[in-house]
């Protein structure tokens, strides 16, 4: 598409994303411009089918930014309805054991008082609606496929806005029937919250040198699943956390399973992507976790309603970029405000959409016509308390990294609950996750159980329950730099992990009459983003496909 | 001409559906809904009937509580010029659902009425139909192709084992099916412009029609698990069974 | 109780269709009476006095009843159907009876239940709703019960057996509404997916395009439908129209031949409401075996030609 078909709108703030990051910004942004009296044009894109419908997370959700935001959220109806009642933690000991740590021994941040088990699309759907409300123009089924930047003037250099993907674009990359060009979206200020991994994020970090100061980003890969129990079992609030089998050696990684409402759990498996096995298929270790008796308890006789999967960023406060740069702001798991000791994002990324929202209207309210490099973000973020949780958990995952799960489990207890997160030094992991990988030969293989169909499932009756869609014919948007290195490097070294690291069944080397073959079913992808970080050739890049197309995960 | 377009609101076609603990209706919670896929399509005829002269308004409408708006700027952010609500507190029957059409009708006289051959929920396949009975009015149902000539619609209409086409007496109702058109998206400006375009509310009560149910829901459960059958030794036998035993060849 | 079927018929021969719907008369009991609406068909009548269960026929011949126009039939089956005493009025839910039915029930102030495959009891039916992804159980109200019925969810009853008288019935409706212009019988033997009675679908171990031309042997023989799976059609053997499962191609055949499909779940949305599910498949352990009818582990390279040999 040449720019020059393009059409152009303008808007003071273009925020791309409709997470919690991205929908506290564009809230906060108008609750100031009503107060202000100012006529402001805020718009959020977002490239699931609606607001919610990409949204994964846990969750237990700290209501901390959330009471800032809307102090009367409780009348307002916000879907935060099950407050914890109960902590429980746990290390697997094997198949069929597993010892619960005593709440004194764990670290603090791992307690739960006041927190709300919650569906994060659920309170992002309503964040939504209140976005709406205070007038911010909201397109869901849009993609942010590329930035803009000034190309001329004192302002070049600066990101102008961002431009949508064009839509109808046929798989050879013809203009089918119903084509219709992108849309270039102009702001005074643009704000990126595209969450783990954000493809344009991933770009800006490049061009900006965002991270030239920061230890490598450090992600996970999240994978849950929502069921229906039992309602004899069902306890609203409790909630359970833990660690061990079935991860084993340098694999790094913890479990979720939280009681919500209405008779449902919602279980989870989170792994770390420094893991080094190329052997290890993160999905089937969660499919095999969930016959440990701890969950079996729960699960047995209980009816799976939906799957999902979303890379995590976890590196922290020691891995946080720059979030500032011309014309716009990186922020949430775009930037990696998750705080990965307590395992919520979900209040770091509100309250830094929040700040932003702050310092761009401040800006704009003194006169600013935009393009700048927004320092007054870099304040307000340091005086907050934002930064303050960050930079209290920032030892946690290089402790983890360095002294595996038992004795980082340790020394994070000593961190968190005896200097409170302040000990005076601090541990870096500067290793990419990826680089982690040994050669497949060095490693021991795996053999994963089948799945029984009452417990564990298969990858693609998985995926079915994620609800994901992509129009058919549209080019893969699952870009290779190079084709053959699937075969020719990633097959021989590490017998092409892709295969295993990706939850959805995306990848597959088939054999037939004429050898091998890569194929990349791009239909099935959730838009985890496991791909773009764990190949270990770094030869895949995650880009957005048609507006509209991925998960449509209901309540997840 | 006036083109009248119908829409409804429905579970979004990618979603699986899911019936709920009670088993007294399938689970609507927190899951994406979406205008009916024959809907749209309906929308977009109405559009290039318009684009290509023969219409000169294109009024659509929609029924049911207030979050049927959404799909009623969806289709004025197609090219639609004004919408009509039809408040109600839950999705009435296809027989109400057509009377208070036939209402519309009467107020709007359209020249052509267009709507999708059924909703994917209900899977009816019901309301144009109805509409033509109470209007008087001669039916395109299922149509692959629609032109209107003179005083006539020419409706090519997809019927089991091929096609057949149809003249229709003007004003007519044509029911869409899937290969009529490919739906265009709607653009970002044209979604914004669709904020602003003429809504109107009415309730069935303005249109003097009392709704009145023809049919009680007792249950819904999902469809029963298909079971694995026997296995067969030889093709010989496979044609035998498909032959003799099962009686599909 | 009585009953009025709407024969589905092109004036020279009784569709099957109609058995079907005969049957589910049955299920629901009472007298079953059949209208041949078209014209010159008294051949049809005849042919609805020989079917089982049948107790009279309703002989409507007139050139306005000769395309089936649903303007003009309408008004005719709800005159018979009030004048008479129906308490219920059926057709088959196939375009035909779909096109007609909602008509007749709107003129009787009535509403009307598609597509039942199953009757519980005189007012309660059974039908797929969401594509056959949920059964809902519904009482119908109204003193006339209008209805559609799936052929293939009731057996059909016996095309012979029976004697019915034939009464003409001499009320002419020609609404002047609507008029017959073409038709267009699909050319091929290869129907729309959509509307085959049988398919025969490949999937990824069909190794490539090519080899689709043995299904296509065999669908010649069959008048059945090339379908194939997402596998086949991501792996670029064969374009995404032939996509069984994806948007607006679920199928309900009375036939569907699986062949190198290992059944992944979007396939078996797709296609799971099918009478009768035969898989070729040389993997024993497919899950597509646990749902087939009949299974038969082979090379597919093997059984498909030596199938279309048999036939």
């Amino acid at each position: 598409m040449s720019e020059a078909e393009r059409e152009s709108m303008e808007f003071d703030v273009v925020i791309v994303g409709a997470g919690p990051a991205g929908l506290s910004a564009a809230i906060r942004l108008m609750q100031q411009a009503q107060a202000a009296e100012q006529e402001l044009t805020v718009c959020v894109v977002e490239k699931g089918s609606e607001v919610g419908a990409h949204i994964l997370s846990g969750a237990v959700i700290e209501p901390r930014a959330l009471n800032e935001l809307f102090p009367d959220w409780r009348d307002l109806g916000a879907p935060l309805k099950t407050a914890v009642t109960e902590d429980q933690i746990y290390l697997l000991k094997d198949a069929d054991s597993a010892r619960r740590i005593p709440n004194a021994l764990a670290p603090k941040t791992m307690h739960n008082d006041g927190n709300y088990v919650a569906s994060l699309g659920n309170l992002c759907r309503w964040l939504g609606e209140r976005a709406e409300e205070l007038g911010v123009e909201i397109f869901p089924g849009f993609a942010a496929a590329e930035v803009l930047y000034h190309d001329d003037g004192p302002l070049k250099g600066s990101v102008k806005g961002i431009a949508t993907g064009d839509m109808g674009v046929t798989a050879s990359g013809e203009q089918g029937p119903n084509y219709m060009p992108g849309m270039e979206l102009h702001a005074k200020y643009t704000l990126f919250t595209e969450g783990c991994r954000g493809h344009l994020g991933k770009q800006l970090i490049e061009k900006f040198a965002l991270d030239q100061d920061a230890d490598p980003q450090h992600y996970g890969i999240g994978i849950k699943e929502l069921w229906d129990i039992d309602p004899s079992k069902h306890q609203p609030g409790l909630v359970l956390h833990g660690a061990g089998w079935p991860l084993e050696g340098d694999t790094n990684g913890g479990f979720f399973l939280y009681h919500a409402e209405d008779n449902q759990v919602v279980v989870g498996l989170i792994i770390d992507l420094n893991y080094s096995n190329p052997w290890l298929s993160p999905f089937d270790e969660f499919q095999r976790m969930k016959h440990h008796p701890l969950f079996r308890q729960y699960l047995e006789g209980g009816k799976r309603v939906s799957y999902g999967a979303r890379a995590i960023t976890k590196g922290g406060f020691n891995s946080l970029p720059k979030m500032t740069m011309p014309g716009a702001l990186l922020l949430g798991c775009d930037a990696g405000t998750l705080n990965f000791s307590k395992i919520k994002g979900t209040h770091t990324a509100m309250k830094s959409g929040m700040l932003g929202a702050e310092a761009v209207f401040e800006a704009l309210a003194a006169g600013d016509e935009g393009s700048k490099d927004l320092t007054a973000f870099t304040d307000k973020f340091k005086s907050s308390w934002l930064y303050d949780d960050l930079f209290r958990s920032r030892n946690f995952g290089p402790a983890m990294h360095k002294f595996g799960t038992l004795l980082g489990g340790a020394f994070n207890f000593v961190d968190q609950n005896i200097f409170g997160g302040k000990i005076p030094f601090t541990l870096h992991d500067t290793r990419r996750d990826y680089a982690e990988l040994k050669p497949a030969s060095e490693c021991k293989q795996i053999e994963y159980p089948k799945p029984d169909g009452k417990l564990s499932f298969d990858k693609l009756s998985s995926v079915f329950l994620s609800n994901t869609n992509h129009e058919e014919d549209q080019p893969c948007h699952l870009k290779l730099k190079d084709a053959s290195i699937p075969l020719s490097i990633n097959l021989p070294k590490w017998a092409e992990p892709a295969q295993r690291y990706c939850p959805a069944g995306v990848y597959e080397v088939v054999e037939d009459a004429q050898g091998k073959r890569f194929q990349i079913n791009a239909q099935n992808c959730v838009h985890c983003k496991t791909c773009d970080i764990k190949d270990p050739s770094q030869n895949i890049t995650w880009v957005t496909p048609e507006g509209g197309g991925g998960p449509t995960y209901p309540n997840m | 001409m006036k083109v009248l377009v119908t829409v409804k609101r429905v579970l979004d076609y990618n979603v699986k559906v899911r019936v709920k603990a009670d088993r007294s209706d399938v689970d609507l919670a927190n899951v994406k809904m979406a205008l009916n896929p024959f809907c749209e399509i309906a929308v977009e005829e109405a559009i290039r009937l318009k684009e290509a002269g023969v219409a000169t308004e294109v009024v659509v409408v929609s029924i049911g509580p207030k979050a049927v708006q959404e799909q009623i700027r969806t289709a004025l952010a197609l090219g639609a010029d004004r919408g009509i609500q039809i408040e109600t507190d839950t999705m009435p029957e296809s027989l109400s659902v057509a009377k208070l059409l036939a209402k519309v009708v009467e107020e709007e006289q359209p020249g052509l009425v267009i709507l999708g051959k059924q909703a994917i929920d209900s899977d009816n396949n019901q309301t144009g139909q109805m509409l033509a009975a109470l209007t008087g009015l001669a039916q395109g149902t299922f149509a692959s192709e629609v032109k209107v000539e003179g005083d006539e619609v020419l409706v090519t209409r997809e019927v089991d084992g091929g096609l057949q086409t149809v003249g229709l007496k003007l004003p007519a109702i044509v029911t869409t099916d899937l290969r009529l058109n490919e739906p265009r998206y709607a653009s970002l400006p044209n979604i914004m412009k669709a904020k602003k375009k003429p809504l109107d509310v009415k309730t069935p009560a303005d249109l003097g029609v009392e709704l009145r149910a023809h049919t009680e829901l007792l249950s819904v459960e999902p469809p029963a698990e298909r079971k694995g059958g026997i296995k067969v030794g030889s093709v010989a036998e496979l044609v035998e069974k498909l032959k003799n035993e099962a009686k599909v060849i | 109780m009585a009953t009025l079927i709407i024969a589905e018929h092109d004036n020279s021969t009784l569709k099957p269709a109609t058995l079907n719907t005969v049957a589910a008369a049955a299920a629901i009991g009472g007298d079953v009476a059949v209208l041949v609406a078209g014209e010159s068909c008294q051949a049809v009548a005849d042919q609805a006095a020989q079917v089982a269960g049948v107790s009279k026929v309703l002989l409507a011949d007139n050139a306005a009843y000769g395309h089936q126009l649903a303007e003009n039939i309408a008004p005719l089956v709800a005159e018979l159907a009030k004048t008479a005493g129906f308490d219920y009025v059926l057709a088959p839910a196939t375009t035909t009876g779909k096109n007609l039915l909602p008509r007749v029930a709107a003129l009787l102030d009535v509403g009307q239940l598609s597509d039942i495959v199953a009757v519980e009891s005189a007012d309660t039916f059974k039908r797929p709703i969401y594509a056959g992804n949920a059964i809902a159980t519904v009482k119908s109200l109204d003193a006339i019960k209008v209805i559609t019925v799936r052929g293939t969810a009731f057996d059909p009853v016996a095309a012979e057996g029976g004697s019915a008288s034939v009464e003409a019935v001499t009320a002419v409706h020609d609404a002047a509404l609507s008029r017959f212009v073409s038709e267009e019988v699909a050319k091929s033997d290869r129907p729309e997916l959509t509307a085959a009675r049988v398919i025969i679908s490949g999937g990824r171990g069909m190794g490539n395009g090519e080899n689709f031309a043995l299904l296509e042997k065999v669908a010649d023989k069959l008048g059945a439908a090339v379908g194939a799976s997402r596998a086949a059609v991501d792996a670029g053997f064969v374009p995404n129209d032939m996509q069984v499962g994806q948007t607006g191609k679920i199928v309900a055949p009375d036939l569907y031949i699986a062949v190198g499909i290992s059944g992944a779940i979007q396939h078996l949305a797709g296609m799971k409401d099918s009478k009768v599910i035969v898989a070729i498949n040389k993997d024993e352990e497919a899950p597509i075996f646990q749902v087939a009818d009949y299974g038969l582990v082979a090379d597919l390279f093997d059984a498909v030609p030596e199938l279309e040999g048999t036939l």
